[in-house]
């Protein structure tokens, strides 16, 4: 009959309404600055850069667990090109101790990132990686939004954090990757002892090529 | 009936005891204006008041419907709201467009407010508390009432904006089409009552048959044609689930897309008040006015009943709100031709049988029989070729 419907819908409000003061699952509200739920281990929003080291290091200690390289990959890629890297002229070495160039600025402008993730995904260095910070607001909407190289800089610990299963895999590759590495320059050392050793009356030969640097 | 302290007819007539202890200091050509403004004054003061605690209200009671808390920041449980709005509103910058009729634009609320504030005039609020006890109480609050319209096509047609013109065009076809309707099933009681003044309407209602009201509701031709009014006046209010002419979704706000500031708190006031004054004269026409609901309770003051039964009024409103999703342009004037027209034009052959027929329990059977038949009736034609349920489609299958 006409109005059926529309008693059975008062109906309902009705129910919700009374059994919102009642029952405390039916309200799934969270009273945000008080009260926090713990964010999902996908939440992401803007990238952060990985170094090495104590999550409390010195600016010094950060930069030298830095473990960008100024490849320039991510600033080229990046659909908004909020990226800005300057290379250093210098190297300082990467976890492996090779010597590589760093970022001597390595600015996000996070006003104008989309959060697209297409910065994690070409790093070839697992060197930069997504951040779940969300309180950003400032009062400065020029310079509080633009993050600088020792802003960015967040520690593996931090990573492990908020990406515990992401984290542990990455650790696991670049374990592998530095495992690797070592392994190659063990047997290029002992391959050129045994050839030095052969051959004590020759003069050395060339020096092995350094190892190849570690990829993903 | 029993007889009354002088203490509870002292406080049901307390504010106009003020008003004539007021009115006693100035001389006596002067009490008679004195009075009229002091009356304003209290009308002035008293609906924006309630119109404040509806705004959180409103918000608290939807946010309750929907499992949500609502606002609870300002004051304790959020009951500072308002005034934190007010404020805001007040603080706002006022935008009128550069190609606006910028008087017009200015007018638009300020004739709506008035027009609104106007129909109050007539709405008996207790005993003895009522502004202009006019003859043609009921006829003037409904030609006040139709000016209101004026106004919201002014603000659509003055911002030079198609949204607000849009909005204005819908919200003026749908407040026409619903006064017809609004007017036929008020005039059921002008036909028992044989006055068109309100406070006569009201004192038709006070009798009491053992303990229960004369109440006009408690009649069939009364129950339909407070349904009717009921709903036409939420069309006419524009609410929800007639809130086509604001529709957010397609017209952005409807009228007032290009109103900011205060001048966007004023028609959100005037809408508000707009409902207040038309549930009030629902609550007056039907509901027995300022009249208890059972006659061992008739100690209790007069204006207490009424702002009782308007905050009744009020609930139920936020409650339809809550509830009902918005109609589509076509559903509503069909439904306002189709059905609300034929059956309060039916309901006044009811009214008139019920008029002339002898007293007794064949009259409410006759009448009851023939409201119930037209109702079930309408409904089944109107629905005959609705295929509600779940939506398909065509192309997506």
């Amino acid at each position: 009959m006409l109005g059926e419907g529309i008693l059975k819908g008062l109906g309902e409000t009705a129910k919700n309404f009374a059994g919102s003061f009642v029952s405390k699952e039916r309200l799934t509200t969270v009273q945000y600055p008080e009260e926090r739920i713990a964010p999902i281990e996908n939440t992401r929003d803007f990238p952060f850069l990985v170094y090495d080291g104590a999550e409390d290091a010195d600016e010094a200690a950060k930069l030298a667990g830095l473990r960008c390289v100024a490849c320039q990959i991510c600033e080229k890629e990046c659909p908004p090109k909020c990226i800005y890297i300057v290379k250093s002229t210098d190297k300082k070495p990467d976890y492996v101790g090779k010597p590589q160039i760093y970022p001597a600025r390595f600015d996000i402008d996070i006003s104008v990132c989309m959060s697209c993730q297409i910065c994690v995904e070409v790093c070839p260095f697992e060197a930069i990686k997504m951040d779940t910070e969300f309180e950003l607001s400032t009062t400065d909407r020029f310079g509080g939004l633009l993050f600088d190289r020792d802003h960015l800089a967040r520690s593996n610990q931090h990573y492990h954090k908020i990406h515990p299963t992401e984290a542990a895999e990455v650790d696991a590759r670049l374990a592998e990757e530095k495992a690797k590495v070592e392994a190659k320059a063990k047997a290029a050392a002992e391959a050129a002892a045994a050839k030095a050793a052969a051959a004590s009356a020759a003069p050395p030969v060339v020096k092995p090529a350094p190892a190849k640097e570690p990829g993903a | 009936m029993t007889v009354i302290s002088p203490f509870w007819t002292n406080l049901d007539q307390i504010f106009v005891l003020l008003q004539q202890w007021i009115e006693s200091f100035f001389p006596l050509w002067l009490q008679p204006a004195v009075g009229s403004v002091l009356g304003v004054v209290a009308i002035v003061a008293a609906f924006p008041g309630i119109f404040a605690l509806t705004t959180v209200l409103e918000r608290k009671g939807l946010g309750r419907m929907q499992n949500r808390l609502g606002p609870n920041r300002v004051g304790p449980l959020g009951i500072l709201q308002p005034v934190a709005d007010g404020i805001k509103s007040l603080t706002k910058e006022d935008i009128v467009p550069l190609t606006a009729d910028a008087a017009v634009h200015f007018l638009a609320p300020v004739v709506l407010v008035i027009a609104v504030f106007l129909g109050f005039a007539v709405l008996p609020i207790g005993r003895n508390m009522v502004l202009a006890n006019l003859d043609a109480g009921l006829l003037f609050f409904f030609a006040i009432g139709a000016s209101t319209e004026l106004s919201i096509f002014m603000a659509g047609w003055s911002s030079r904006n198609k949204y607000s013109l849009l909005g204005a065009m819908r919200a003026v076809a749908q407040m026409i089409s619903y006064e017809v309707p609004l007017l036929l099933s008020s005039v059921v009681a002008v036909m028992i009552t044989g006055s068109l003044s309100t406070v006569k309407i009201v004192e038709a209602q006070s009798g009491f048959t053992g303990i229960f009201p004369h109440w006009y509701v408690f009649t069939p031709w009364g129950f339909a044609g407070f349904t009717l009014f009921v709903i036409a006046a939420l069309a006419e209010t524009n609410r929800s689930p007639f809130d086509l002419p604001e529709g957010e979704s397609e017209l952005v706000a409807g009228y007032f897309t290009e109103y900011s500031g205060f001048k966007f708190a004023l028609f959100f006031l005037g809408e508000y008040l707009g409902m207040f004054s038309i549930a009030g004269f629902a609550i007056t026409l039907f509901l027995g006015g300022w009249g208890a609901p059972l006659s061992v309770l008739s100690f209790i003051p007069s204006w207490a009943w009424f702002f009782a039964k308007l905050f009744c009024a009020i609930c139920f409103f936020i409650w339809l709100r809550g509830t009902l999703p918005r109609l589509r342009q076509d559903q509503l004037m069909n439904f306002a031709w189709k059905f609300m027209l034929p059956m309060s034009l039916l309901n006044l052959l009811v009214a008139a049988a019920w008029r002339f027929l002898p007293e007794g329990p064949s009259r409410w059977v006759v009448c009851s029989a023939v409201l119930l038949a037209a109702y079930v009736l309408l409904g089944r034609v109107l629905m005959r070729h609705q295929h509600l349920g779940a939506r398909s489609y065509r192309y997506a299958d």
